[in-house]
């Protein structure tokens, strides 16, 4: 508040905000304080991105499920009205289904909904417990401090995502640097245009390789669609970058994210130290991703049709934002929304989204954090940041939100 | 009670399996499958939390 008042705003009164909003540099996890104001308003409020264009923010819980599960709402970003992130991405087409409609959006999600099964993702856990296991021992036995992104947070779900996908993970490096281009906000659109025809091609290639030679992987099993006709080369290649890098920075960030803040809330870090029921580290998972907010930037779609909602009427050719963070923060859904913590029944979230566009990774994201946080904190009780939380970098110039380092000691 | 899932519209988020084990599964592709129409009191907590977080609303619990 006192950074809105003391600010010059030169604008009339009525103006019409800007998004994304600045962040109370103080409380890096909360959501910017004016969309906290624009939420206690009203559901839905017009706001101005980059390019002046003037969608709907959707700050409340209700209406956000509501327009997410509306047919009458497009993520194709070729819809008029459209609100994109940043500017066009230079020649780098679309990342597969999560930019389509139904019914093409359903027939290409079905093709790899298969290995993110319930029980499929179970059956990796001890996988990932060995992998987590792993790269806390070589934690222990290296220097410290040292940025738990590097050494941990970032290795965990690219191990996953490549060994499930059939990436050699020898490779990480090479995608790492390039996904990171691709989600950077800064990043200019022909670097970042740049960045994803390198990972394609780099993906089209491994493509080709299974195609003659299968193995028992999710690429082998993309490419054979290629085979029987019903996926082109192209269309395969988006759907493995997408399955590449909606895995990665995601879970990374959460990873990272969710440790320095149980760092800041010892009372709730100490519960999960303390506990041996998966249940209880389960339902705090939830609590991060609730707490939480890495998809800051909202889920992004364009209105076909006339709606009704929330006391206005979207019109045909309008863009709406459900920002998913402030969502989570509705007291309407969740008492004392501001507060971490992991005792509550925060499974209603929208921290994946909702509609049929929900996160198709998301019991391996759930499984990948269980086996995180109900390991690390335990192993090394005495985990502490290696610098003040004024010198830690958040990632409010990305599309991802995060930090870009975390220093830890022990 | 009696449980209904249209399947088609089923997204294989695995939500209501998480929410009711007793009560739902997976198909190889992920979709979701009913395994029992008319649960015992004691599932019917889960498959409200199910019906209430499915993101396809492929779930409707219906009175008999």
């Amino acid at each position: 508040m006192a950074d809105i008042l003391t600010d010059p705003a030169p604008e009339a009164p009525d103006a019409v905000p800007e998004f994304p909003m600045p962040r109370e540099s103080r409380c890096p996890f909360d959501p910017p304080p004016a969309l906290k104001d624009l939420q206690a308003q009203a559901p839905l409020t017009k706001v101005r991105l980059w390019d002046g264009s003037e969608p709907w923010l959707v700050t409340r819980y209700a209406e956000q499920r509501a327009l997410l599960g509306d047919a009458r709402v497009s993520a194709d970003t070729d819809s008029p009205g459209y609100p994109t992130k940043a500017s066009p991405d230079a020649g780098e087409g679309k990342l597969s289904f999560i930019m389509m409609d139904d019914p093409e959006h359903a027939r290409l999600r079905r093709m790899v909904t298969a290995p993110f099964a319930v029980k499929k993702v179970e059956a990796l856990r001890p996988a990932v417990q060995r992998i987590v296991d792993g790269l806390i021992d070589d934690m222990l036995a290296g220097p410290s401090p040292v940025d738990l992104v590097d050494v941990f947070a970032l290795p965990i779900p690219s191990l996953v995502i490549c060994e499930l996908l059939g990436v050699p993970y020898e490779e990480h490096d090479f995608f790492q640097e390039h996904t990171k281009t691709m989600v950077r906000t800064t990043a200019t659109p022909e670097e970042r245009g740049k960045a994803s025809r390198d990972v394609a091609g780099y993906l089209a290639g491994l493509l080709g390789k299974r195609l003659a030679e299968p193995k028992d992987d999710l690429l082998s099993s993309i490419a054979g669609r290629i085979a029987a006709g019903e996926l082109t080369h192209q269309q395969a290649t988006e759907m493995g970058l997408l399955l590449l890098i909606a895995g990665h920075e995601t879970t990374a960030n959460m990873i990272a994210l969710g440790t320095l803040a149980l760092l800041q809330n010892p009372g709730q870090l100490a519960l999960l130290r303390e506990t041996d029921d998966p249940e209880f580290v389960a339902g705090a998972v939830e609590e991060l991703l609730r707490y939480l907010h890495i998809t800051h930037l909202g889920r992004r779609r364009a209105v076909t049709e006339d709606i009704e909602i929330g006391g206005q009427v979207i019109k045909a050719g309008e863009g709406v934002i459900m920002v998913n963070e402030i969502g989570n923060r509705d007291p309407e859904v969740f008492a004392d929304p501001d507060r971490l913590d992991l005792t509550r029944d925060a499974r209603r979230h929208v921290a994946f989204g909702f509609g049929v566009h929900q996160c198709l990774g998301q019991p391996l994201a759930r499984m990948e954090l269980q086996v995180v946080y109900g390991t690390l904190y335990k192993r090394i009780p005495t985990l502490k940041p290696a610098a003040p939380l004024q010198d830690v970098r958040f990632k409010s110039d990305a599309f991802i939100y995060g930090v870009h380092a975390l220093p830890v000691s022990w | 009670m009696k449980v209904e899932l249209e399947a088609d519209k089923c997204v294989a988020s695995g939500q209501c399996v998480l929410a009711a084990m007793d009560v739902f599964d997976q198909d190889d592709d992920g979709i979701a499958i009913l395994l029992d129409e008319q649960p015992a009191a004691e599932h019917l907590d889960g498959v409200r939390e199910a019906v209430a977080i499915c993101p396809a609303a492929a779930i409707r619990l219906v009175d008999q």
